[in-house]
C-alpha cells in the first residue's frame, strides 16, 4: 500500500481535487453574487449544463478552449436572460422560473447532445498546459498546482477580482444592498433594477464558465446530465458561506476533495462498494448542511421582486 | 462635498396624487422657506406621507409642480431628489441593519472604489454640525433607535442638502432623545437648510416649528405663518391648529382630540386602587424564553399583574416584546423560569390550553399573524376555536353558528365591514385590529396581552381601542400592554416596566406627572449608554 502512496499518486490526487472544485466554485461564486443581489437562481443546473453545451460545442469546431471557455460564458448569459427580463424586470416568481431554466437546460442540452454526437461521442483531447517556470518544477506539488492550465488560472484571477469587489467597491456594496434592502439602494438614488440586471448577468458569465470548465478541463467531454446535480450543490454552498467567496472557494475544495477521495480509496485498495464513493460527496454536503445550516442566513431581501414604493 | 446652502425657495403648487380608491394629496400649495423649520401636521391617512414620497422622488404627482428657487424641477426619482439637495429621513429606517455607519452612508456614493476615508472626513464634519457623536464602524443593527436617527440624518445631509424633511422622527424615541433631536434640527436650522417636519403632536409643532401647515383628507386646510405663530401663545396655536385638523368634528371629539393629538403631556388620573389586595392574575418567575430566529428574546423576567391591572411594558421596538408577549402567550416555550396563571403553573401549557384559561394575546402583526387576509371576517373571528362546538361539529364548519358569533361580535365592536362574509384583507388597518381585540376579548378572556395596540391607526380608533382595554381593566380583566408609545402607556398603565435587551430595567408606578422622565431614564440608561 505504501508504494501507492508515491509522489505520482499524491499529484494526480492534488490536480484531481482542483478540477472537480473548479466547476463548482465558479457556478457557486456566480450564485453569490446574484443572492447578494436578491436573486435566487434555482435554475443554475440549466445554466451550467448550457454554458457546458456551447463551450463544448464551439471548441470541437474552433479547436480552442480559450474560445470555448468564452462561448460558455456566453451560453450562460444567454440562459440567464430568462431569469432577467421574467423576474428582475417582470416581477415572476424566481421559484418557478429557476426550475423551468433548470428542466429547460437539461432537456435543451440532452437533446441536442443525443441528435449531434451520439454516433460518433467526441472527446476534446488534452487541455492545453501553461507551466509556471520554476514552481512547476517543485516535486509532487509543483506538477499538481502549477501546471494547470492557463484558463485556471484566469479564473482564479477572475473570482478573487470578484471577492474584493463586492468587499470594497460601490458596485459591491450597491449589489449587496439590493439583497439586504432594495428600498435604501433607491432611496439612496441608486436603482435596483439595473443593481440586480448587472448580478444576474454578471451571474450568468460565471455559471455558464462553471459548465464550460467541466466540460472542458475536468471532464474534457460532454454526456447528457453533465453536471448531475453539481447546479443544486452550489445553491447549498452558497447559503452557507453566507456570501463570503473566500469561504465559497474553501468549501468548494471540501468537495472537490470527498470527490477525489473515492477513486484515491480504491487506488489504495479499500473495497469500498461502488455507488458508496459515487454517493461521497453528496454525503459530504449533506453532513455540511446538516452541522452548518443553523448559521446559513440569506439576505433578507432574497427572492423578492423590488417595486418602488411598496411595503 | 460641502453643506451647500441656498436661499432659494422650494415651493410646490397644486399638488394632487390618487391612490385606487383615495385621493391623497388635492391640490396641496406650500412654500419651504430656507432657515425655517416648517411643521407639516395631520392624523394618520391625512397625506403628510405622500407628500413626502412625491419630494422625495418615490411617487410622481398626478398634477402640480414643484420648483426650486422659481425652476419647476421633476423629480422623477429619489435620484434627482438627491441631487436636488433634498434629504428625507423616512419614518421607516432606510439603513441596511447587516452594514456598518460607514457602509450605509457609502451607499450611492459615486466612484469605484469605496473612500472610506473621504466617508470618514464628511461624517466628522456632519457630526460636529448635528452636535452628535457616532461610531462609523458600528453594524447598524447595534445602534440604540436614537443613534440610528443620527445616522438617518446623516445620510439626508451626506451630498450637501439644502432641505431636510423628518417623517415623524420622535415617535419612537425616549423623552430625553426628542430634546438631542430638537437641538440637532436648531443647528441644521442654523446653517440656513430648510427642515420639514412631519408630526402629529402640537406641542412638538409648537415647540420646535417656525410655521405650521395642516392637512386633512389630502388638502391644505390651514397655515400659521411665521409671523402668527411668534405672535400666538401655546394656546392659541393649539385652537388653531385644533380647529383645522378636525373641521367641524371638533365638537364631537372635543377633549379628546387634544389629548390624542399630543397637544399637552399625556397623564393619568390615577384613582387610588390599592392593587397590593388584589388577587395575582399572572406572575412570571425568572422566565427567560428560548429562540426564535434572530430577535431578541426574554431573559430572566419576573413580573406580577393583578386583576383589574393594567401594566404598561415599555421599550424600544425590538428589545423583546414579542419574546414577552409570545411567552405569556404560550407560541415560544420557556427555557427556564414558571409562569403562574390565578395560582396554576401554565409553564408546560400549550397555547390552546392557555386560551381555554382566559390568556389571549393580540399581536402587533395584524396583517400576517393576526388575520388571514384572503378569509372571510366571520372566519378570522372564530380562527382560534378551529374545531370547538358550536362552530365546528364533528370536524365540519357550521356556517350558521359563525355568521351568528360573527354578528354579535361586529356589532358589539362596530367593525365597519359590508358583511360578515367579506374578506378580511380588504378591511382598514383599525377595522382588522377590533376583529383581532373582539376575537381575543369574548368567550371568558381573564388576562390580555396587547402588543402595540394603536400603531398606525387613525386617532378615532386609536381612542376607541383605549376604551375597550380600559372597560376590560375596570371589569376585572388584566392587561399586559406593551407599546413604543409612551403616551399611550402613561395614559392607560396603572405600572410601566422598561424592557430593555430582553430584560426588565426598572419599574416604574403611574401616578402622576414625572413618570414620563422616570420611564425615559431608564430606557435611555439602559440603551443609549452615556449618550
Amino acid at each position: 500500500m505504501s508504494e501507492m502512496l508515491s509522489a505520482t499518486f499524491i499529484t494526480v490526487f492534488i490536480a484531481t481535487v482542483i478540477a472537480q472544485a473548479m466547476p463548482l466554485m465558479l457556478a457557486a461564486v456566480g450564485e453569490t453574487i446574484g443572492e447578494q443581489a436578491g436573486i435566487l437562481n434555482l435554475g443554475i443546473e440549466g445554466v451550467m449544463l448550457i454554458g457546458a453545451y456551447t463551450g463544448f460545442v464551439v471548441t470541437l469546431m474552433t479547436g480552442s478552449f480559450w474560445i470555448g471557455m468564452l462561448a460558455g460564458a456566453i451560453g450562460g448569459v444567454v440562459a440567464n436572460a430568462a431569469m432577467l427580463v421574467l423576474n428582475v424586470w417582470l416581477g415572476l416568481n424566481q421559484i418557478v422560473i429557476g426550475l423551468a431554466i433548470t428542466l429547460i437546460g437539461e432537456g435543451i442540452t440532452s437533446v441536442l447532445y443525443l441528435q449531434n454526437y451520439t454516433s460518433s461521442p467526441a472527446s476534446l483531447g488534452a487541455q492545453p498546459r501553461m507551466p509556471i517556470p520554476g514552481l512547476s518544477e517543485i516535486p509532487v506539488i509543483g506538477p499538481a498546482l502549477f501546471r494547470q492550465s492557463g484558463i485556471f488560472w484566469l479564473m482564479i484571477v477572475l473570482i478573487l477580482v470578484l471577492a474584493f469587489a463586492l468587499a470594497r467597491t460601490s458596485w459591491g456594496l450597491s449589489t449587496r444592498s439590493a439583497g439586504q434592502k432594495p428600498s435604501s439602494l433607491d432611496a439612496a438614488g441608486g436603482s435596483v433594477m439595473r443593481t440586480r440586471s448587472t448580478a444576474v448577468i454578471l451571474s450568468g458569465v460565471l455559471v455558464g464558465l462553471g459548465g464550460a470548465y467541466l466540460a472542458l478541463l475536468t471532464t474534457a467531454t460532454f454526456s447528457p446530465h453533465l453536471t448531475n446535480g453539481l447546479g443544486f450543490i452550489a445553491i447549498v454552498i452558497t447559503m452557507l458561506s453566507r456570501g463570503r467567496i473566500l469561504i465559497v472557494m474553501l468549501t468548494s475544495l471540501v468537495y472537490g476533495l470527498a470527490v477525489a477521495m473515492g477513486p484515491a480509496l480504491q487506488v489504495i485498495g479499500f473495497t469500498v462498494p461502488a455507488d458508496i464513493i459515487k454517493m461521497l460527496p453528496f454525503i459530504i454536503v449533506i453532513v455540511m448542511l446538516i452541522v452548518f445550516a443553523r448559521s446559513s442566513v440569506v439576505p433578507p431581501a432574497l427572492g423578492a421582486p423590488y417595486t418602488r414604493g411598496a411595503r | 462635498m460641502t453643506t451647500t446652502a441656498t436661499s432659494d425657495v422650494i415651493s410646490l403648487r397644486g399638488i394632487t396624487k390618487a391612490f385606487p380608491g383615495v385621493v391623497a394629496n388635492d391640490d396641496v400649495s406650500l412654500d419651504i422657506v430656507p432657515g425655517q423649520v416648517h411643521c407639516l401636521l395631520g392624523e394618520n391617512g391625512a397625506g403628510k406621507s405622500t407628500l413626502i414620497s412625491i419630494l422625495a422622488g418615490m411617487q410622481q404627482p398626478d398634477s402640480g409642480t414643484v420648483s426650486i428657487g422659481g425652476t419647476v424641477v421633476d423629480i422623477s426619482s429619489p435620484k434627482v431628489a438627491v441631487d436636488n439637495g433634498i434629504g428625507v429621513v423616512h419614518q421607516h429606517s432606510t439603513l441596511v441593519p447587516a452594514f456598518t455607519v460607514l457602509e450605509n452612508l457609502m451607499l450611492g456614493d459615486g466612484g469605484v472604489l469605496l473612500d472610506e476615508k473621504r466617508a470618514t472626513r464628511r461624517l466628522e464634519e456632519l457630526a460636529g454640525l448635528l452636535g452628535v457623536e457616532i461610531d462609523p464602524h458600528a453594524l447598524a443593527s447595534d445602534l440604540g433607535l436614537g443613534q440610528q436617527q443620527q445616522v438617518e440624518i446623516a445620510k439626508a445631509m451626506w451630498k450637501g442638502s439644502r432641505l431636510l424633511v423628518l417623517d415623524e422622527p420622535t415617535s419612537m424615541l425616549t423623552p430625553q432623545a426628542i430634546e438631542h433631536l430638537a437641538e440637532s434640527i436648531a443647528r441644521v436650522k442654523a446653517e440656513g437648510l430648510a427642515v420639514v417636519l412631519i408630526t402629529h403632536k402640537l406641542r412638538e409643532a409648537y415647540a420646535m416649528g417656525d410655521c405650521v401647515t395642516i392637512l386633512r383628507a389630502g388638502r391644505n386646510v390651514g397655515h400659521i405663518s411665521t409671523e402668527e405663530l411668534a405672535t400666538y401663545s401655546e394656546q392659541q396655536a393649539q385652537d388653531a391648529i385644533l380647529a383645522a385638523m378636525f373641521g367641524e368634528d371638533i365638537v364631537a371629539v372635543g377633549d379628546e382630540a387634544t389629548e390624542l393629538a399630543g397637544a399637552t403631556e399625556a397623564s393619568r388620573e390615577t384613582a387610588a386602587i390599592d392593587f397590593a389586595s388584589r388577587p395575582v392574575r399572572l406572575e412570571l418567575r425568572g422566565a427567560s424564553s428560548r429562540g426564535a430566529g434572530r430577535d431578541v428574546d426574554v431573559e430572566d423576567v419576573s413580573l406580577t399583574l393583578r386583576e383589574g391591572e393594567i401594566l404598561g411594558i415599555a421599550g424600544i421596538d425590538g428589545h423583546g416584546q414579542n419574546a414577552l408577549s409570545e411567552l405569556v402567550a404560550g407560541q415560544r416555550p420557556a427555557s427556564t423560569g414558571t409562569l403562574v396563571f390565578d395560582g396554576d403553573d401554565i409553564t408546560r401549557s400549550g397555547v390552546r390550553g392557555r386560551q381555554r384559561l382566559g390568556i389571549r394575546y393580540v399581536t402587533d402583526d395584524r396583517l400576517h399573524e393576526g388575520t388571514v387576509g384572503s378569509m372571510s371576517v366571520a372566519v378570522n373571528l372564530v380562527i382560534k376555536r378551529i374545531g370547538e362546538q358550536p362552530f365546528w361539529r364533528s370536524g365540519r364548519i357550521q356556517p350558521k353558528a359563525v355568521d351568528a358569533e360573527a354578528k354579535r361580535l361586529i356589532d358589539e365592536y362596530g367593525i365597519r365591514t359590508p358583511s360578515p362574509a367579506t374578506r378580511a384583507g380588504t378591511l382598514s388597518g383599525g377595522n382588522i385590529q377590533k376583529i383581532l381585540l373582539a376575537r381575543e376579548l369574548t368567550n371568558g378572556a381573564r388576562l390580555v396581552v396587547v402588543n402595540k395596540p394603536t400603531y398606525g391607526l387613525d386617532l378615532k380608533t386609536v381612542h376607541l381601542v383605549r376604551e375597550i382595554l380600559t372597560d376590560f381593566a375596570a371589569q376585572g380583566g388584566s392587561v399586559l400592554l406593551l407599546s413604543t408609545d409612551l403616551d399611550e402607556l402613561i395614559e392607560l398603565s396603572h405600572r410601566i416596566q422598561v424592557i430593555s435587551r430582553g430584560r426588565l430595567v426598572g419599574s416604574v408606578v403611574n401616578d402622576g406627572p414625572g413618570t414620563a422622565e422616570k420611564v425615559g431614564q431608564y430606557m435611555t440608561g439602559a440603551i443609549e449608554g452615556t449618550d
